[in-house]
């Protein structure tokens, strides 16, 4: 259980072999890089942008062209892809990545050009369907769409927004021009346009115009000199060969498919380079020599250190970290572990305070169990987990975390089954009532929670109270390492002797005596030392708990609001019965789902039933009631105990590595 | 009317589940639409999107359980009915009085929590330990209501 202890080192090295240290620093992934040098005369900066620039620039192209690569060529994938994690890759193999990396990104380039021109051609696609759209309402038009007409006469092709059949447009054009001759023809009618062809003699064309202004006409914009049929076939000609250049683009790029691991490589390479000369840009240094700086745990000194004496010229300073900004690395047990992962989730320890995941995670599994409480569903969350984490072994360490949690979280929930009966519910005393006509149970171990609440509220209780009084006891030690014994026994004692007393004094009154079933006999000399102990408590907290004021009186109006805070300790354990209402909520709603199995009966058709009724209904109790118990357990302890002596706000270590996306670097030595 | 009781005791019931259910279905309905607005803009949330959607739904169920507990109690569920007295009857329908009006009222709070939860993790996806924390924090009062009437039901003798 610890926060690893870090060091400060700064390494002054020969300019020469910056790259190389670099790299080995890369590699070993154990300092984060934080330069607190500033610029002088002789040490100074170098702008390594252009670098970074570059690497980050080739490395979105190999995005882009996987991305590409991805829509036209998906990768196949597994159910369990998620698990497999990166893919290894040896140092050499790795640092070989920059003798191809010119002929990787003509690749890359060459993709996302040939994606960029399948792009383009769909988009001028659109244009010959829309013009094949315009032209449907003039396919019964048997001349070319821009006829201006003959040597004598004049033709109009457009439409009217309206409806009209050939007499009412006729009679409507007359209106306006009584006595003008024309030629009418009605190409095409619907409710919003009616497409026309007029002829007229030229003579007339004026008067003609006129008379279609004044009608509503709009003259024909699609100037083809074509018939439409024909225009149209031409058209749909042009959008078939533009499909045809898309696939055979597409098919161009999928021949490209083979690179794909190659390009995942290239991104991986191009992303450690631009971190590696975005650190290098941070470093000063004067005409030959640099100085890098940073955070290492202390376990890795001494390797670090050694590793850079033996291949490098360099002088290395080690110091003690004891700034507000030292970042925060855990280290616990292959038991208390994955529980890291819940602590991230609320913020690492700050200053001063301890890594509180060893203590968490003894409580967080016994709560979690608690809530499930059933031996078949901690089975089967054991197995599943403990499958995965045995075939997957190069699966993120989050996930892996995550996942043995989930597998210790089981083996507690299968105890507290054991303990409380529960096996699928009842689902052996159904089976065996329905389809064997016996009564039979597997009997608790402990005792049914259904059977005596009052029994199971108060083994919450107790637990809960066990639980607060670790944080504060956990608060009462970081007070004796932060500032003194004196707050310690203001802030921490004196709440244990007001708790403590007035838990005495309430254990042989009424409320308790109906809650346990018989009346808890204490002897007066005990109540008689609780009663003290609640009083000095009491007193303590009044007089001492608002010491940051100086005026007395005030100082006691804040010991009195303090020790107000005795109704927050009351609502904390009041709290921890959701381990009970949980507990009775998975264990009942699994008995519901075996009685409606065994609606059907004893039959065969009812054993089918019950079979089909079970398979789904425990999925969905498990699925939901797993997710309860994930998130009452982590509230137990984000709220109720964290509430006790945790603030957080630790900054995560961040150490300079290869942060890579698909491959995973295979260091030999560390 | 000698056989009151029963009648009472299954109005209980009826509204455990009735209150629990609607506040339950109310809150996942509302937090599964800002859910589906997550989703659209980053696909890759979904699955914090649907935890945070499915955490008003336990209100459903705890009004479920008191329901079954009462349904037990009064024999409905083995075929025979107990022989409730109007007395014990009430006291059955009173005994699910909590969890039917604290279900309801609590699942639509805690949807709208779900709501600004799921808003929280759209900006800041690091945070999802935190945003469970206060829907959660509502929840509590409904485990609360849970366990006076699960207490009470199951004090009261028929």
């Amino acid at each position: 259980m610890a926060k690893l202890e870090m060091k400060r080192i700064s390494v002054y090295a020969l300019k020469k072999d910056n790259a190389k240290i670099l790299d080995l620093l890369q590699r070993a992934s154990v300092i984060e890089v934080r330069d607190h040098f500033e610029e002088d005369d002789v040490f100074q900066r170098t702008d390594m942008s252009t670098h970074q620039a570059q690497f980050e620039k080739d490395r979105n192209a190999c995005e882009q062209a996987l991305e590409a690569l991805n829509a036209y060529a998906p990768e196949k994938k597994g159910l369990f892809a998620s698990l497999e994690g990166k893919e290894a890759v040896s140092v050499e193999e790795f640092s070989s990545l920059t003798d191809s990396r010119l002929e990787t990104m003509n690749g890359a380039h060459k993709i996302i050009a040939l994606s960029k021109q399948i792009a383009e051609t769909k988009a001028a696609k659109v244009k010959p369907l829309n013009q094949i759209e315009a032209l449907v309402p003039w396919m019964n038009f048997d001349i070319a769409m821009d006829f201006k007409g003959t040597e004598k006469t004049t033709a109009f092709t457009g439409y009217y927004p309206e409806e009209y059949t050939t007499d009412t447009l006729a009679a409507k054009i007359k209106e306006a021009r009584p006595e003008l001759d024309f030629y009418l023809e009605i190409i095409s009618a619907s409710k919003q346009m009616t497409c026309v062809f007029l002829l007229c003699l030229n003579e007339d064309s004026s008067e003609m115009e006129d008379a279609l202004r004044m009608t509503g006409f709009t003259r024909n914009t699609i100037l083809l000199d074509k018939k439409p049929v024909e225009a149209k076939e031409e058209l749909l000609i042009q959008a078939e060969e533009m499909d045809r250049e898309i696939l055979a683009l597409q098919e161009e790029l999928v021949t490209y498919t083979d690179r794909r691991k190659q390009l995942q490589h290239m991104a991986d390479y191009c992303a450690a380079n631009a971190e590696k000369f975005g650190v290098l840009g941070r470093l000063v240094h004067s005409k030959s020599t640099f100085v890098i700086s940073g955070y290492v745990p202390a376990k890795h000194t001494d390797a670090l250190i050694n590793a850079l004496n033996d291949k490098f010229d360099v002088y290395v300073e080690v110091e003690e970290a004891d700034g507000d900004d030292v970042p925060v690395l855990l280290q616990n047990n292959a038991f208390s572990s994955p529980a890291e992962g819940v602590l991230e989730s609320y913020s690492l320890p700050g200053k001063g305070e301890i890594d509180p995941t060893s203590i968490m995670s003894v409580f967080y599994y016994v709560f979690f169990g608690l809530m499930l409480a059933d031996a078949f569903y901690g089975a089967i969350m054991f197995f599943v987990c403990f499958i995965l984490t045995k075939k997957y072994k190069n699966m993120s360490p989050g996930l892996y975390k995550n996942l043995k949690l989930f597998m210790f979280c089981g083996i507690s929930t299968c105890f507290w089954g054991i303990m409380f009966g529960g096996y699928f519910g009842d689902v052996v005393t159904v089976i065996a009532k329905v389809f064997f006509n016996t009564d039979f149970t597997i009997p608790a171990v402990w005792f049914v929670p259904l059977n005596d609440p009052m029994r199971m509220l108060m083994f919450s209780f107790v637990l809960g109270l066990i639980h607060l009084f670790i944080g504060l006891g956990i608060k009462g030690y970081q007070l004796i390492k932060n500032s003194g014994i004196k707050d310690f026994i203001y802030d921490v004692i004196f709440w244990f002797a007001l708790l403590i007393g007035l838990i005495i004094m309430l254990l042989p009154s009424e409320i308790f005596a109906s809650i346990a079933g018989s009346p808890i006999n204490i002897p007066a000399v005990i109540v008689k030392i609780g009663q003290g102990l609640a009083i000095i408590g009491a007193l303590g907290i009044i007089i001492t708990n608002g010491r940051s004021s100086r005026n007395w009186g005030k100082r006691l109006m804040k010991g009195a609001y303090e020790l107000y805070g005795i109704s927050g300790w009351l609502s904390d354990v009041l709290s921890y019965s959701r381990l009970m209402a949980l507990g009775l909520a998975s264990g009942v709603i699994a008995s519901v789902f075996n009685q409606m199995g065994s609606m059907g009966g004893s039959s065969i058709f009812g054993a089918i039933v019950f079979v089909i009724v079970f398979l789904v209904g425990h999925a969905l109790n498990l699925g939901i009631n797993l997710l309860g118990s994930y998130v009452h357990t982590n509230r137990l302890q984000f709220v109720e105990f964290f509430g006790k002596f945790y603030e957080g706000g630790g900054e995560a270590f961040k150490p300079f590595a290869s942060n890579t996306k698909y491959i995973q670097v295979k260091e030999e030595t560390k | 009317m000698e056989n009151l009781g029963i009648v009472y005791a299954l109005i209980g019931a009826a509204l455990a589940s009735l209150g629990a259910g609607t506040g339950s279905a109310i809150g996942v309905g509302l937090a599964g639409r800002a859910a589906a607005g997550l989703t659209t803009e980053q696909p890759n949330q979904f699955a914090k999107a649907l935890i945070l959607q499915l955490l008003p739904g336990t209100q459903g169920i705890y009004g479920l359980l008191i329901a079954f507990l009462v349904l037990a109690k009064i024999g409905l569920l083995s075929g025979g009915t107990a022989a409730v007295s109007a007395e014990s009857g009430l006291l059955l329908l009173a005994a699910c009085l909590p969890i039917a009006v604290v279900g309801l009222t609590s699942g639509i709070a805690q949807g709208k929590t779900s709501v600004a939860s799921i808003g929280l993790i759209a900006k800041t996806p690091e945070q999802f330990g935190k945003s469970m924390i206060f829907p959660a924090m509502v929840e509590t009062y409904a485990i609360l209501a849970l366990l006076v009437s699960i207490l009470a039901v199951n004090a009261i003798v028929v």
